[in-house]
This record gives structure tokens, C-alpha cells and sequence, in this order.
């Protein structure tokens, strides 16, 4: 199994995820460990991506649930983005894709913040 | 971890209830799912499905049985047309009746994070049905037809 990574990069007041290898209960503590410390740091921008994510199950899936709100509070937002077919297909069997916008790449997500402060 | 294979169409795995194990549990069942003939999707379905409930044993199942005692044991049959696989522990069980369709809106105000397991099961598997036994033996049942 290819070890579950989060590699942090931070541009201007967004910062992007990008989690690789197997999201899964056991590692699922690690991704929510990285999304705390950017609350903490009061960084709401968050742009997740997925590329290099091979699996993903639903303790994964609760890590973007359980912020989420507190981040939107903060004028923030969790953006998804290179999610692979198979990923992406569980995030829509419990209807994340009306709740979270999913992109094509970090860019693309990135970009949709800088629109909203435009 | 145990791994047996019986009359060759059954195969057992015997593994202590323990987070860091789930991904041996994955590569056991998406290694007979593969052997089977099952396409590439539903490997991952299936293998999502078992994680799901073993996940769910190793969270809620033993929370007061001491440590040697917490155990998952999952039982795959090849039945040719079909893989049926049997997930039992002898923890505190759990009523199937209680576990609704997430309202994911519900869910985010409350910043709840469990109970989606047995819903994702449901839809990834063609057939689920639950038999609990509270200390004795709990059991998760799921098929997976092969489709021609």
C-alpha cells in the first residue's frame, strides 16, 4: 500500500491539500490532524486535492464533514479537486457533489476563491 | 492473521479488530474478488463494502472486551455466479433498523462523522442483510453477483 501522505502548500491566503495513497479509518486521523492545524492557523481557503488518492472510505469522508461548516463560518470554503473516477464516485453516493464543488485541478479550484473576492 | 482455504471455495480471515488492519482486510477480499473475474469497479466496491464493516467493528463493536478479545472474522465463499462474504464479531451489536439514509445536510450541522458505513454497504453490495446476537455473534451478511 502506498503510504497515506498530506503535503501541504500555502499561496497567499490559500492553502492546498494534497492527500495520496489510502484514506481510510486508520488514516483518516492524519488528514483531519492537517486540516485542524490550518483552522488553527485561521486559514479557511482550502482547496483538497486529490490527485495520487487511491481510496477513499466514508471515515475519510466524515473528516470533510466535520469542518466544513466551521470553515464556511470563517468565509471560507473546502474545494475538491482531482478526485479519480472511482474516488469521486463514492463522494457522490452520499451526495457530497451538492454540498462541495468538485475541479479538475487545484488551479481551477484555487481560482474560484480569488473570483469570490473579486 | 489467519488464511485458510477450505474445500477450496471458502476462505477465512481471523484478525485482530484494529484500524491499522483494514488494509490486509482489503487486500484479502480484492485478492479473491480479482481471482473470481470481478471487474476492476466492483473489486473496489466490494473491497469498500467489507472496509466499511470492519471499520465499524473495530469502532464500535468491543469498546469493554479486553484487547485479545476483539476480533473480526470474515468468512469469503466463491460461489461461482457469485461472492457472499460473512463478517462476524462478538462484540456489543448494534440494531440494523436504527441505520437510515444520511440526510448529508443533517450531518454537516451536526458534525457527526459515523453511520455512514452501513449506508455506503448498501449501495455498493447487491445484497445486505444483518444478523445480531449481542456478545454472541453479529453478523453482516453481503453478495456480490458476477455479471456475465
Amino acid at each position: 500500500m502506498e503510504k497515506f501522505q498530506v503535503l501541504r502548500s500555502d499561496k497567499k491566503d490559500i492553502s492546498v491539500l494534497n492527500i495520496k495513497g489510502y484514506l481510510d479509518a486508520h488514516t483518516a486521523p492524519d488528514f483531519e490532524k492537517s486540516l485542524k492545524t490550518l483552522l488553527t492557523e485561521q486559514r479557511y481557503k482550502i482547496v483538497v486535492d486529490l490527485n495520487g488518492l487511491q481510496y477513499i472510505s466514508s471515515a475519510g469522508l466524515g473528516v470533510f464533514m466535520g469542518f466544513v461548516e466551521e470553515i464556511r463560518e470563517n468565509a471560507g470554503d473546502i474545494k475538491i479537486c482531482s478526485a479519480s473516477q472511482k474516488v469521486y464516485k463514492v463522494f457522490d453516493l452520499l451526495g457530497f457533489p451538492s454540498l462541495y464543488e468538485f475541479f479538475d485541478n487545484p488551479e481551477e479550484a484555487a481560482g474560484k476563491f480569488k473570483k469570490i473576492q473579486g | 492473521m489467519t488464511l485458510k482455504t477450505q474445500n477450496g471455495k471458502t476462505y477465512r480471515l481471523k484478525i485482530p479488530a484494529d484500524s491499522k488492519n483494514l488494509d490486509i482486510i482489503r487486500k484479502f477480499i480484492s485478492g479473491i474478488s480479482e481471482n473470481m473475474g470481478f471487474p476492476d469497479e466492483e473489486i473496489y466496491k466490494i473491497e469498500l463494502a467489507v472496509d466499511e464493516a470492519c471499520a465499524n467493528v473495530v469502532k464500535h463493536a468491543y469498546l469493554t472486551n479486553s484487547r485479545e478479545d476483539r476480533i473480526i472474522n470474515i468468512e469469503a465463499r466463491d460461489k461461482k455466479d457469485r461472492l457472499e462474504i460473512v463478517i462476524f464479531d462478538k462484540g456489543k451489536g448494534f440494531d440494523p433498523k436504527k441505520v437510515k439514509k444520511p440526510d448529508i445536510l443533517e450531518y454537516m450541522k451536526k458534525m457527526k462523522r459515523g453511520g455512514l458505513g452501513i449506508y455506503l454497504i448498501k449501495a455498493l453490495m447487491d445484497q445486505v442483510s444483518f444478523r445480531i446476537k449481542a456478545g454472541v455473534r453479529n453478523e453482516v451478511r453481503m453478495v456480490k453477483f458476477l455479471k456475465e
